[in-house]
């Protein structure tokens, strides 16, 4: 017989658990699951600090073999440790003109520069170093001029970037607002009325979906074209409503099926009309899949890339095609890209966080009420 | 407070019928209560009352208004549903208080009902509450506070005990007639509890099979049977019937066993049975074990109830069981012989073709 404490658990037992849980051999399964979910973390999150990190790069150093990964201000945080004797053959440092050794960066280090930033906001047009050293000198210039004088750059008007940050605004929160709205009306009449050929309407609504959009682009450009909707808001607004449509119906569906009809019934005894009932009682409760419904499809909508390419040119373009097609003077601007990229991921983190507590019940729905 | 009628209301489902045309009225201050197994149409019935649940026949009159073709919110009544139907995003307050907004009650004439309301059920400590942290029998308090609370025309509930612990239930069942006391409000209640419907109910209907069994008084029903039906599903266990054949003033039973029909039970018999066949019914409480009882059996259990025991007999072989209720120090050892009688005041008697009690001239 196995004496207790090499079996049993090795801390008193002070909540509801179930046995195996709390076996020596369930201690292992508890560290190699934590190691497991520490590791997707960093997979997950790589690419974003990269993109943070590339952000203040210089083109140079954002393409640099081994990789710079560590960020320093020059005569600032971490300069001590990134800038190292340069040393001679002999392994004395050298010494410059002034008797002071000759420093130089750590292969890892880089140091922080705002160009890319700065020219994601701006229009830039290179200069002659003759040019370059005249401007440097002249005080009329601001602290964001400067930081492109030093590449060479100089400042010639506001770029397209904040129009098109706009535009996906617009274009992704009108069509992600008008998709819940129409889809919770849709799914409300199939979940509580008696329609006719109610699977086939369903199943057609869900079909909309089932070809690649890659397929239908070229026959909505041309539709587009005819009734003069290319590169417009509306055509965007249209198209991703639409598109969301099915998935906004089929998710609701989901949600207002889990809602008893008793409150709808006790709301009607109560003395409300159908509508009041539905605003009051239903909506309230359907929160959790409104919220879920509400960041899928801002997410495909916030994303979309080949529709917008293919449907607008200017006025309506949206962020995904706009960082894609983002020109450099002579080269891909690294830093310019993955700062467009930074700012593009920050609404849809945050409306994704604003409602995480809605979704993590959202993602259980259907299999356990309350 | 008002009176219901239904006008062969009727409620077909494609070609089934959920109810058969039924005719009932329901009088002002009436605890009606609608009994039967599940699948009987007693809650559709309830439903179409309240307009949940459209009619494919007949007409509905509150107080003479006909009410069949309203919806819902138009005809002042209150639903109590068997899982309470508190809207779980609201306060208990807030929950109370919707119908009256509803109303559009005067805020001041609204928060004095309220308190009445709350008080009266005991209920003012949740107030702030949200339903789902409240226990089941607070929940069914909420939601009688929210139907009393508008003082409708009638009161519909559809099992509201059906989803409590059965200690609740009985406290539950006491402030339920307590309130229709006070009250006095016309109410209709579904059950399939037997207990429940005697204990509340002014009348009782019983339905099975989407139509009307029997309409009586509780003691109706339970002395009374008007089928086999009914014999059958009212009291726990129901009552004992026993195939037998009738000729000249006896009963012969399984068992070799022959029973002398009461004198005003002859003629009655003698007339109605064609063939002889009858059907002999007795409460398991009018039966009384003697040592020179007329009819023989043998026990085939015997079981311990608390307040009394139960013994099951055998008549004849053991597809005949009944069931006699006997003082609780009385114990009998399986498959001893014992004899008794029948309190020939409580025998009924029925056609087994027509399923039908058999009736007496009403002298007794």
């Amino acid at each position: 017989m196995a004496k207790f404490e090499e079996v049993g658990p090795h801390a008193p037992i002070t909540e509801s658990i179930r046995v195996d849980l709390v076996h020596p051999r369930a201690r292992l399964g508890v560290t190699i699951r934590a190691v497991v979910a520490v590791v997707i973390v960093a997979i997950m999150l790589f690419p974003v600090i990269w993109l943070a990190l590339t952000m203040v790069k210089t083109r140079p150093d954002a393409v640099a073999v081994p990789p710079k990964f560590i960020p320093y201000f020059p005569e600032g945080l971490l300069s001590d440790w990134c800038m190292v004797p340069q040393l001679n053959k002999d392994g004395t440092p050298k010494l410059g003109k002034d008797g002071q050794p000759v420093l130089k960066e750590r292969d890892v280090c880089f140091d922080v520069t705002l160009e890319g930033i700065v020219g994601l906001f701006f229009e830039r047009r290179t200069l002659t170093p003759a040019q370059q050293k005249q401007y440097m000198e002249s005080p009329e210039f601001g602290w964001a001029d400067r930081i492109l004088l030093r590449r060479g750059l100089v400042i010639t008007g506001p770029s397209e970037f904040v129009d098109r940050f706009r535009n996906s605004l617009i274009i992704a929160g009108t069509s992600t607002v008008l998709a819940v709205t129409f889809g919770l009306l849709a799914a409300y009449a199939f979940s509580r009325f008696d329609i006719q050929g109610k699977p086939d309407f369903l199943f057609f609504i869900l079909s909309t979906r089932m070809l690649p959009p890659v397929v239908v682009t070229i026959p909505i450009f041309l539709m587009y074209r005819q009734l003069g909707i290319y590169d417009t808001h509306i055509g965007m607004i249209l198209l991703y409503t639409v598109f969301n449509l099915s998935l906004s119906v089929w998710l609701l569906k989901g949600f207002l099926d889990e809602i008893p009809k008793e409150y709808e019934e006790a709301a009607l005894v109560d003395g409300y009309s159908r509508m009041q009932a539905f605003r009051k009682v239903v909506l309230p409760q359907a929160a959790t899949g409104i919220a879920a419904t509400t960041v899928f499809c801002l997410i495909f909508a916030w994303n979309e890339y080949a529709f917008s390419l293919m449907l607008t040119s200017d006025v309506a373009r949206t962020m995904p095609p706009s960082i894609a097609s983002t020109q450099g003077a002579g080269g891909i601007e690294w830093a310019i890209i993955a700062t467009a990229s930074m700012l593009f991921l920050i609404p849809v983190v945050v409306i994704t966080f604003a409602l995480r507590q809605h979704l993590l019940r959202g993602v259980t729905f259907g299999a356990i009420r309350q | 407070m008002a009176t219901i009628e239904l006008r062969q209301v009727e409620k077909k489902f494609g070609q089934l019928h959920a109810v058969k045309p039924m005719d009932l009225t329901i009088h002002h201050g009436e605890f009606v209560v609608l009994l039967g197994p599940s699948g009987c149409g007693k809650t559709t019935t309830l439903r179409m009352i309240s307009g949940l649940e459209a009619v494919t026949g007949g007409h509905i009159y509150l107080d003479g208004r006909d009410v069949t073709w309203l919806h819902p919110s138009e005809r002042d009544i209150a639903f109590v549903f068997q899982f309470f139907a508190l809207y779980p995003h609201m306060t208990v307050l807030d929950n109370i208080r919707f119908p009256l907004q509803a109303q559009r009650v005067p805020r001041a004439e609204a928060e004095k009902r309220v308190s009445e309301i709350v008080k009266m059920l005991r209920i003012e400590h949740l107030l702030h509450l949200r339903p789902g942290s409240l226990s089941g029998g607070d929940q069914q308090r909420v939601a009688l506070a929210r139907a009393l609370v508008r003082r409708p025309a009638a009161f519909l509930m559809d099992e509201p005990l059906g989803a409590l612990d059965a200690d609740l239930r009985e406290s539950m069942r006491a402030e339920i007639k307590r309130l229709h006391i006070a009250h006095n409000a016309t109410t209709v209640y579904v059950t399939h509890d037997q207990l429940e419907a005697m204990a509340l109910g002014d009348r009782i209907v019983v339905m099975s099979a989407a139509e009307i069994q029997q309409v009586g008084s509780p003691a109706e029903v339970y002395y009374k049977p008007a089928n086999l039906f009914v014999a059958r599903f009212i009291g726990s266990p129901g009552m004992n019937l026993i195939s037998g054949r009738y000729a000249d003033g006896i009963v012969y039973l399984p068992g070799d066993n022959r029973y002398p029909v009461p004198e005003s039970w002859r003629a009655p018999l003698a007339q109605s049975l064609k063939d002889g066949e009858v059907i002999i019914g007795f409460r398991p409480e009018s039966a009384y074990i003697r040592e020179n009882g007329a009819l023989a059996a043998r026990v085939y259990a015997c079981d311990m109830h608390g307040a009394f025991n139960m013994i099951h007999l055998a008549l004849g072989d053991e597809t005949n069981i009944i069931n006699v209720r006997v003082d609780r120090w009385v114990t009998c050892p399986v498959d001893a012989p014992l004899r008794f009688d029948i309190d020939p005041e409580a025998v009924r008697f029925f056609d087994p073709r027509t399923e039908k009690a058999l009736r007496r001239s009403e002298a007794q």
